[in-house]
C-alpha cells in the first residue's frame, strides 16, 4: 500500500499540479488587472508552509548574551512612550489594582457591560411557551455565535437531548438551564490553581499567537503574585517584536519587580537562562517568561519555543510549573488548532482567556477543554492590573447566553 | 484539512453520480454542508444564512453544465459566490488630490495595527510614495516605541509626543505639512467596540485628521465576533477598507467574509507574515479557496512550481497519459517531489485523497527503500520492467539491500498504477477542456472513482463522465 501511495502521489503531483497551476495562473493573471499593483512577485513572498518555513527570525547577534542587563524598577523609562502624568497614573493604577485585588472581583461583575449587549440573544427563545425545533435551533445558534463551534455545540446538544429525556424540561427556560448545567459539568472539576511550590524556583511560561495579550497578562499576574508576597523575576524573551521588552519593562516598573532582557533579536533561550540564574541568585520564587507571539503553524518558531522549554527544564533545572496558552476571546475555531499545536510542542497546562470584557464570549475554550483537557486558569477583562480574575465556570456559562 | 468542503460534498455526491442533475432534496443537503463548512471557517452565522440562500438561488438558476459533475458545479457556485462577495468591489486606497492623503488605522487590541502601519508604510514606499507615521496609541505601554523601531527599519519618520491622541494626530498633520510628506498613516490604540469613551476618542482623532481612508485592521483568526466589531467601528467612524492580518496561519479567515458582508467595504490588504514586507493586496480568490478548505492546494502548487521543471513535467504527464510512464520518469518526479518537503506533509495538502492514503505513515525510510531499488536497476530495466526476471530481481534486491519481496511489491504496484493511469488517460486528457474556471479544486474528491487498488480516490482534474 505504501509504495502504491508513493507512486500515486508522485503521479498526482506531476499531472495535477501542472494542469491546475496553468489554469490558476491564467486566472490570477486576470485578477492582477482588476487589482491594485501586484505585490512583489519574488518567490520569498509566497505564503510558505511547514517544510520550507520562514528563515530563522533570530538575527545572529554575537554580543546578544553579553548585552543582557537587569533593569531595576527605578530606571527611567523611555520618555516618549509615556504621558507626562504617567507617574501619577501608574500609582493610581497600582492603588486601583491593589484595591481590586482586595475586592477579588468576580467574572460576573466584570462582564456587566458586555452582558447588557447580549441579554437579547436568548431572551426571545426563553419566553416561548413550548420546546420546539426553533428553540433547539435558537440554542444551537447561540452556542455557535459564542464561538463554541459546530462540532462541540452538536455534541453538547446531543447530551442535552439525552438528559432531557430523563429530566423532561417543560419550558424553553428550563431547557436553557439544562444546557447551562451541562456546560458547567463539561468545564467541571478541573484544577484551576496556578502551579506553585513554596521554597522552590517556580517558572511559568507564557505562549500564544501574536497579539493575544501575553505581555499584558504577565504584567497583571506579576502584580497579583507580588501582592501575594512572592518575589518575581520577569524574563523578556520576546526579542522579536519591536519594543516588546520595553512594554514588559514598563510593567515591571509599575509593579516593582526585576526584568531580565536582552537586545532585540537576541536568543530567547539565553534570556530565559539568565533570568532563571538571576532569580536563583536573588532567591526569587517565581519567574514569568514572556515569549514572542508566534503562529502555531511556523515550525521554526515552534522549535524555538521547545528550546526555551528545554532550557528551563534541563539546562536551568528550574521547576516549570505552568505553560500557559494565552488566548484572545475573539478567536474563532482556530483557537482549538492553536491549543493543539502549542500543546504538542510545549505541553500546555492551562489557558488564560483574554479580552473577555468585550462582547466576544470565548466559547472555543469549551472545545479546548473537551478535546485536550486543558482548563482555563484565568480570565483577562481589561487593561489595568486588577483586570485578571479567576475563571468561574458558572459565571462564564451565564455570560455565554 | 480533513473537513474540506470538497470532501463533504464527496459524501453527498457519491450517490448522485449516476444522476446528472441536482434535485431540491439534494440541494437542501448540500446547503447544510455549505452552512457547516462556513461556520467552521468562522463565518458569522447570520452571514452564513444569507450566503447559503444566495448559493441556493444560483444553483437553481444554474444551467446544467455537461462538463461538470454536480459536485463540481456546486463547488464552483460556492467558490464564485465567495469570490464575488469578498471582492465584488475592487479596493484601492483613496489618494487625495490635495496632499497629504491621510490613512487612519483602527481596530481591537492585538489585531496588528502598529505592525500594519509599518508594513503599509513600507509597501507605499515600494510604490513610490513617501509617508509619515503618526503614533497616536498612547495607551499600550511602549506602543510608540514599537512604531519608532518599525519606522526606522522602513526608513520612514515617526511623529508622536506624550500628550493625548487627538493632539498627537493634529500635530502629526502639521508635521507632515512641514516635512512635505504626501501620505500620513495614523496608528491608534486598540479599543473594544463597546468602550464608549475610547470610541468617542477615535471619532475625535478622526475629526482632527479628516482621513481619506479609515482602515479597520482585523485578525484573520477572529470568530463570530467579527461582525459586532465591524458594525460598531463602521457606525462610529465609517470604515473605507479592511486590512486582514495574520493570514499566514491556518485560520480559515471566515471573519473576512463576515466583515465584508456587513459593512460592504473592500478588503484592501492582507498581512501574510511577520516580516515587514509580508504584506500584499488582498486576493479574494485565494481566501475563497481557503475558506472552502482548499488553501493547502495553493501552497502545494506554489511549492511545486518552484521545484518542478515545467517542460520536463509536462513531458512526463504526456507519457503518463499514453501509459508510457516509466520507472525512470517516476524517479525524476520523486526527486522533485522530495524537494517540496516530506511526503506525508505533501499528501496532507492534497484534498480529496482517500483517508487511507492520507493517514498512511510514510517515513523517509520507505522512500529510501524505493529509491534504492530503482537505483539498483539498469536503465533498460527502468524503462521496461518486464525485463526483470528472477536473477535480475535477486541482483536488484542485493544491490539495494532489500528483499526480493520488496522488489516484487514495487514492480507489481507500479504495474497496477500504470494500468490505472492508462485507463484514466482519456480523462486526464479531457481535463484541459473540461474544467473551465475551476481553479485548484477540480472535483478532486468528487471526481473519478479511481481504479485498481486506489480506493475511492480522485484524480485531480479528471471530471468523470
Amino acid at each position: 500500500m505504501v509504495l502504491l501511495i508513493l507512486l500515486v502521489v508522485a503521479v498526482i503531483v506531476v499531472a495535477g499540479v501542472i494542469g491546475v497551476a496553468t489554469l490558476l495562473r491564467s486566472r490570477s493573471g486576470l485578477d492582477d488587472i482588476a487589482e491594485p499593483p501586484p505585490a512583489p512577485a519574488g518567490p520569498a513572498a509566497t505564503t510558505s508552509s511547514a517544510p520550507v518555513g520562514p528563515p530563522p527570525r533570530v538575527a545572529v547577534d554575537p554580543t546578544a548574551s553579553d548585552a543582557l542587563a537587569v533593569e531595576q524598577p527605578d530606571v527611567e523609562p523611555e520618555p516618549d512612550a509615556r504621558r507626562p502624568e504617567a507617574e501619577a497614573v501608574t500609582e493610581a493604577e497600582i492603588l486601583d489594582a491593589e484595591l481590586d485585588l482586595l475586592r477579588r472581583p468576580r467574572l460576573r461583575d466584570r462582564l456587566g457591560k458586555a452582558r447588557a449587549a447580549l441579554a437579547a440573544t436568548l431572551g426571545e427563545i426563553r419566553l416561548r411557551d413550548r420546546i420546539d425545533d426553533d428553540v433547539w435551533d435558537g440554542i444551537e445558534e447561540a452556542l455557535i455565535s459564542a464561538d463554541v463551534g459546530v462540532a462541540t455545540a452538536q455534541a453538547l446538544l446531543d447530551r442535552v437531548r439525552a438528559r432531557a429525556k430523563e429530566v423532561k424540561p417543560r419550558t424553553p427556560e428550563e431547557l436553557v438551564d439544562l444546557v447551562k448545567s451541562e456546560i458547567v459539568d463539561m468545564l467541571g472539576s478541573a484544577d484551576r490553581a496556578f502551579g506553585y511550590v513554596a521554597g522552590e524556583l517556580n517558572v511559568w511560561l507564557f505562549v500564544g499567537v501574536n497579539g493575544v495579550g501575553k505581555t499584558t497578562t504577565i504584567g497583571k499576574l506579576a502584580m497579583r503574585e507580588k501582592a501575594a508576597g512572592r518575589r518575581i523575576v520577569l524574563a523578556a524573551a520576546d526579542t522579536f517584536r519591536a519594543a516588546a521588552a520595553e512594554q514588559l519593562g514598563l510593567w515591571a516598573q509599575r509593579t516593582g519587580v526585576d526584568v531580565i532582557r536582552g537586545q532585540e533579536g537576541a536568543d530567547p533561550g539565553s534570556i530565559v537562562f539568565d533570568a532563571v540564574a538571576s532569580a536563583r541568585s536573588k532567591g526569587a520564587d517565581l519567574v514569568l517568561v514572556d515569549t514572542a507571539g508566534r503562529l502555531h503553524t511556523k515550525v521554526n518558531l515552534m522549535n524555538e519555543l521547545e528550546k526555551v522549554r528545554r532550557i528551563i527544564v534541563d539546562k536551568s533545572q528550574a521547576h516549570l510549573r505552568e505553560v500557559l496558552l494565552v488566548l484572545d476571546a475573539t478567536t474563532g475555531q482556530n483557537g482549538l488548532q492553536q491549543a493543539r499545536q502549542f500543546c504538542e510542542s510545549v505541553g500546555v497546562t492551562g489557558v488564560v482567556l483574554t479580552k473577555l470584557d468585550g462582547t466576544a464570549k470565548g466559547g472555543i475554550v469549551l472545545a479546548i477543554q473537551q478535546e485536550l483537557g486543558i482548563p482555563v486558569k484565568a480570565v483577562g477583562v481589561g487593561e489595568t492590573a486588577g483586570d485578571l480574575i479567576e475563571f468561574d465556570p458558572v459565571d462564564f456559562v451565564e455570560a455565554l447566553f | 484539512m480533513f473537513d474540506a468542503l470538497s470532501d463533504r460534498f464527496d459524501v453527498i455526491f457519491t450517490k448522485l453520480r449516476k444522476r446528472g442533475k441536482i434535485n431540491e432534496k439534494d440541494l437542501k443537503e448540500v446547503s447544510r454542508e455549505i452552512r457547516l463548512a462556513l461556520l467552521e471557517a468562522d463565518v458569522n452565522f447570520q452571514v452564513v444564512k444569507r450566503f447559503v440562500t444566495r448559493v441556493e438561488q444560483r444553483a437553481i438558476d444554474a444551467k446544467v453544465h455537461t462538463s461538470l459533475t454536480p459536485a463540481q458545479q456546486i463547488i464552483k457556485i460556492v467558490h464564485d459566490e465567495l469570490v464575488e462577495t469578498l471582492g465584488g468591489t475592487t479596493g484601492k486606497l483613496t489618494m487625495s488630490p490635495k496632499p497629504p492623503t491621510v490613512i487612519l488605522l483602527a481596530g481591537l487590541q492585538g489585531s496588528g495595527k502598529t505592525t500594519q502601519a509599518g508594513k503599509l508604510a513600507k509597501w507605499l514606499k515600494s510604490q513610490g510614495h513617501d509617508c509619515l507615521l503618526v503614533g497616536a496609541d498612547l495607551q499600550r505601554p511602549a506602543a510608540v516605541q514599537q512604531l519608532r523601531v518599525l519606522g526606522e527599519r522602513v526608513g520612514v519618520p515617526v511623529f508622536s509626543e506624550p500628550s493625548d491622541p487627538v493632539t498627537v494626530a493634529r500635530k502629526g498633520m502639521e508635521e507632515a505639512a512641514r516635512l512635505g510628506k504626501p501620505i500620513v498613516i495614523v496608528d491608534t490604540a486598540g479599543r473594544l467596540q463597546i468602550d464608549t469613551e475610547l470610541m468617542n476618542e477615535l471619532v475625535a482623532v478622526r475629526d482632527a485628521v479628516q482621513p481619506h481612508n479609515v482602515l479597520l485592521v482585523i485578525d484573520a483568526m477572529t470568530g463570530q465576533e467579527a461582525v459586532n466589531v465591524a458594525e460598531a467601528f463602521h457606525a462610529a467612524v465609517p470604515i473605507d477598507g479592511v486590512i486582514l492580518t495574520k493570514i499566514d496561519g491556518d485560520a480559515r479567515g471566515g471573519a473576512a467574509l463576515s466583515v465584508k458582508e456587513v459593512i460592504g467595504r473592500p478588503i484592501l490588504f492582507a498581512g501574510t507574515g511577520e516580516k515587514l514586507d509580508e504584506f500584499e493586496p488582498f486576493h479574494p480568490d485565494r481566501l475563497a479557496q481557503r475558506i472552502l478548505g482548499m488553501g493547502d492546494m495553493l501552497t502545494m502548487i506554489e511549492k511545486a512550481e518552484q521545484v518542478f521543471d515545467v517542460e520536463q513535467a509536462a513531458k512526463a504527464e504526456e507519457r503518463l497519459r499514453k501509459g508510457q510512464f516509466t520507472l525512470e520518469d517516476f524517479m525524476e518526479q520523486l526527486q522533485a517531489v522530495k524537494k517540496m518537503g516530506s511526503l506525508s506533509s505533501i499528501i496532507k495538502m492534497i484534498p480529496g485523497l482517500p483517508k487511507e492514503a492520507r493517514n498512511a505513515e510514510i517515513n523517509d525510510g520507505e522512500l529510501k527503500k524505493v529509491e534504492a531499488i530503482i537505483r539498483s536497476m539498469t536503465p533498460a530495466e527502468r524503462r521496461s520492467p518486464q525485463l526483470i526476471n528472477g536473477s535480475r530481481r535477486l541482483r536488484i534486491a542485493k544491490g539495494s539491500g532489500t528483499q526480493t519481496q520488496d522488489v516484487n511489491k514495487l514492480l507489481k504496484e507500479f504495474q497496477q498504477m500504470q494500468k490505472m493511469m492508462k485507463s484514466m488517460g482519456a480523462m486526464a486528457g479531457g481535463k484541459r477542456r473540461g474544467m473551465p474556471g475551476l481553479p485548484g479544486l477540480p472535483g478532486l474528491g468528487a471526481g473519478g472513482g479511481g481504479g485498481g487498488g486506489f480506493p475511492g480516490g480522485g484524480f485531480p482534474g479528471s471530471p468523470r463522465r
